[in-house]
């Protein structure tokens, strides 16, 4: 029952977000992850994230379940932002406001930390919205027409690409068929959940061999069923899933371009402790 | 061990978009000594009742006894349980994992029975494999991975009856294999039937097998039990498992056809019966 | 024509092999026909199956698809799309997450323009019955269903034959009656050569011959009605009767004047007449 896996997180709603070709979204974020280390001062970063509850409000994926994303790493980022904060050593204009034992703070440190935090958190809502509306199909599609330039220089992109579709497809598979034998083991006496590291270590073989052999045993037909249907490589194949690349996307991109330009001019309003100085 | 279930519900992925009822209130009763047979499409819930029965799926609606064990009770001691009722999965040969077939075979016993010595598990083993057919001398030292599908699957219900549940659970045991490999399994349950289980439970979609075998079956659909009989009562009401999308055995066709002609056999609708019935008929008709 | 033709076909696994898994087979098949392979465990029914789409190639004799031999390497693509083939496990067979592209698949490998390939799609989307389901994923599907969509990516490639390996055996009895309602259709409708690997003796009953193998030869060849009738034989070959065929033959020993009779109507036919008859 864990078939949902195909569809790693996507949210099935149709959106002009979910509309854009793959390969839109896939430059569209990266472009995005630049735009956020690029900007240098609290009112390019403002600009960032309200770009990004624009593309979230498009995408019509509850606000909510883009968050819960970020929730999984959200231990991750506070304990990078705290280790920036107390150890941050970029030098410092004014006087530290903590200074015991090897931790300082100063005005700087905290300013770098929350500048550290929102842009983890801008990073990760990104990739977020990403994966949140395409499919693991099509970024696989999307991918291998981005890698496709790579194949002057004979890398495999078309094996690589099948090699993630038929990953995919299998996932589920392999997924049901680890239950199937975790319950048989079970109903056997197999004890999973107590026990030193060892004795669990130990309890796992049982799991899996089974599991090897059967996705060998799966490989080798797959094989089979592959040549059966006159698979030989990429050489003379043609593809059915073209990628069209629409009015959508172009507009998408020239919005992108529009906010690494703003962000560019903001950045000229002075750095990020520069601000410092209205207050202090 | 008599096996009770009173208005048995499950729901897999509960509060969730995926979210599936699979029981909608089961009842049944197995008793002790029986060969019950399980018929049902896939999906109709059949194999999420199996589970319960061991535990693999812990209780969450309803009532549920097997012999002594409570299943709603928290504190039922469910690995016990799980020694007392064995349970066969579909394809059971892809579980098979150890280096050799004694060793595989004896997975269940270091589990279940750590009071037992080497040589009382090694006797257990040896009289489990023999029950299956195969020869303990010759097999005991290979891999499970090198033998025959046939033999491998019989390795596997080995694995299961070594510990002597007292209530064996076989989810289609016969699948996959041809006619003869089918009656071959159905003869191996007969035989374990009458020793080292007391009670055997099995699926199959295959109703001529289900006709010629059990003592009383049921009829799962939509997660619930739609009928629990004899064979001959359930495949006396052939009509209403016609509707339910399920097969009826040869026989039952049979006299399907016959009785709209106007001829009636009765019968219990095994191969047996219905030709010593139909012979008679015969032999009366010539003769008057 | 002939869409197959072996003669004296030899196949060993390996080359120390004393046994060879296909032992002298000489065999033709004539287009558009249905034929049903049946044979125990270990018969060679499967490698004979695997010969005819040179997935594997003989030991020794000749084997022949349409008049090309397929020991010759630069008539593997040819004979493959002419001979497709679906094989046991359901699961196995899909290289994509939606039904669409894993259809497509085939006709990609052999280079189909793009436009031609979404036709070849809902032609063999229709053909299976499984249009509706063309953007759903394999693994949410019935096993029935899934090797519908395992013969639509056979059909998309076109071929002339399409041979089945055991493509019922892990099925419940609505997948093998959706699977064998399919390719019964393709067969009468499309004139579309059909060999059938199997060890169900009841679909065997729909073919227009059979083909019993035993131990790497054919042994018995003919309609399935002959080779039903011919049960003291079959029973040497470790193959048992389909159970209408069975209490037919018991009745008949039994001293009622019923000839033999397959299915389970025909069998109530003889014994009405009968009957009817005392």
């Amino acid at each position: 029952m864990l078939n949902d896996v195909t569809f790693g997180q996507y949210y099935p709603v149709k959106s002009f977000v979910h509309n854009m070709d793959p390969r839109a979204k896939i430059v569209f974020m990266i472009a995005y992850i630049v735009a956020i280390f690029l900007a240098d001062n609290f009112f390019a970063l403002a600009t960032a994230v309200v770009f990004l509850l624009f593309v979230v409000l498009l995408s019509r994926v509850p606000f909510g379940r883009v968050l819960r994303s970020v929730k999984m790493i959200l231990f991750l980022i506070i304990f990078t932002a705290v280790l920036n904060l107390f150890f941050y050593s970029g030098s410092s204009s004014y006087q530290p406001l903590v200074d015991w034992w090897i931790i300082t703070i100063t005005y700087e440190s905290i300013i770098n930390m929350i500048f550290l935090a929102l842009r983890l958190f801008l990073l990760v809502m990104g990739t977020s919205v990403l994966t949140l509306t395409t499919t693991p199909v099509a970024l696989t599609d999307g991918i291998e027409s981005l890698l496709t330039p790579l194949k002057w220089i004979r890398f495999p992109v078309h094996e690589l690409a099948l090699i993630m579709s038929i990953a995919l497809r299998f996932i589920p598979t392999l997924m049901d068929e680890t239950n199937r034998i975790v319950a048989a083991q079970k109903a056997r006496g197999a004890n999973f959940e107590t026990g030193g590291l060892i004795k669990r270590a130990k309890a796992v073989v049982p799991i899996l061999v089974p599991l090897l052999v059967s996705a060998f045993r799966r490989a080798e037909d797959l094989g089979d069923a592959m040549d059966a249907r006159c698979y030989s490589g990429a050489k003379g194949r043609t593809k059915y899933k073209k990628l069209v690349f629409t009015w959508r996307d172009l507009l998408g991109l020239l919005l992108l371009a529009a906010l690494i330009t703003g962000i560019v001019f903001l950045n000229q309003l002075g750095g990020k402790f520069e601000i410092l100085s209205y207050f202090l | 061990m008599r096996i009770l279930a009173k208005g048995l519900t499950y729901t897999y992925n509960p509060k969730s978009p995926f979210a599936s009822q699979a029981l909608k209130g089961v009842d049944i009763s197995i008793d002790e000594g029986e060969f019950f047979g399980i018929i049902g499409h896939t999906g109709s819930g059949k194999s999420t009742f199996l589970q319960h029965l061991n535990a693999l799926i812990r209780l969450t609606g309803g009532f549920l006894k097997v012999g002594e064990y409570d299943l709603s009770d928290k504190k039922c001691n469910f690995l016990e349980l799980r020694s007392k009722v064995g349970m066969v999965f579909q394809y059971p040969e892809y579980q098979l994992f150890a280096e050799t077939v004694e060793k595989d075979v004896m997975f269940g016993l270091k589990n279940f029975r750590k009071d037992m010595s080497d040589e009382e598990m090694k006797a257990a083993v040896k009289e489990a494999i023999e029950t299956v057919d195969l020869d303990y001398e010759e097999i005991k030292d290979k891999s499970p991975f090198e033998l025959s599908g046939g033999q491998k699957r019989r390795v596997a219900i080995a694995g299961v009856i070594v510990t002597k549940p007292e209530v064996l659970i076989l989810d289609e045991p016969a699948a996959g294999l041809d006619p003869l490999g089918k009656k071959e399994i159905m003869d191996l349950l007969h035989a374990i039937h009458g020793g080292w289980c007391k009670t055997i439970v099995f699926v199959s979609h295959d109703m001529d097998e289900i006709a010629e075998n059990c003592t009383r079956a049921a009829v799962f659909s939509d997660g619930r039990v739609v009928m629990e009989d004899t064979p001959a009562e359930i495949f006396k009401r052939s009509d209403e498992l016609i509707s339910l999308g399920l097969d009826i055995p040869v026989t039952a066709k049979c006299a399907r056809i016959l009785k709209e002609r106007g001829i009636e056999i009765e019968t219990d609708f095994t191969s047996e019966d219905f030709i010593a019935k139909v012979l008679a008929a015969y032999a009366a008709k010539a003769g008057a | 024509m002939e869409a197959v033709k072996f003669e004296n076909v030899k196949f060993a696994y390996r080359e120390d092999d004393e046994t060879f898994a296909v032992n002298g087979v000489t065999l033709s098949i004539e287009e558009g026909t249905f034929v049903a392979v049946l044979g125990r465990n270990g018969s060679g029914k499967s490698t004979l199956a695997k010969m005819i789409n040179a997935l594997l190639v003989p030991t020794e004799g000749k084997a022949e698809v349409f008049g090309l031999d397929t020991a010759s390497p630069e008539n593997t693509f040819e004979i493959r799309k002419s001979a497709g083939m679906v094989f046991q496990n359901p699961d196995n067979q899909t290289v994509a997450s939606i039904v669409e592209d894993d259809v497509a698949f085939g006709p990609e490998n052999i280079g189909v323009p793009r436009e031609e390939i979404g036709r070849r799609i809902d032609f063999a989307l229709d053909a299976v019955g499984m249009q509706a389901f063309r953007q759903s994923t394999p693994s949410r599907l019935s096993g029935g269903q899934k090797q519908r969509i395992a013969i639509a990516g056979v059909l998309a490639i076109l071929p002339k034959i399409m041979i089945l390996d055991e493509s019922t055996a892990m099925l419940d009895p609505k997948g093998r009656r959706e699977v064998m309602d399919v390719i019964k259709k393709l067969n009468k409708e499309r004139g579309m050569t059909v060999i059938l690997i199997t060890h169900f003796m009841d679909e065997a009953l729909e073919a227009d011959r059979a083909i019993v193998m035993h131990r790497g030869e054919v042994v018995m060849d003919g309609t399935p009605e002959e080779i039903f009738s011919r049960a003291d034989e079959l029973e040497t070959y470790n193959l048992a009767l389909p159970r209408a065929a069975y209490i037919s033959k018991r009745l008949a020993e039994g001293g009622m004047p019923v000839k033999g009779a397959f299915h389970a109507e025909a069998l109530a036919e003889e014994i009405c007449a009968s009957l009817q008859k005392a």
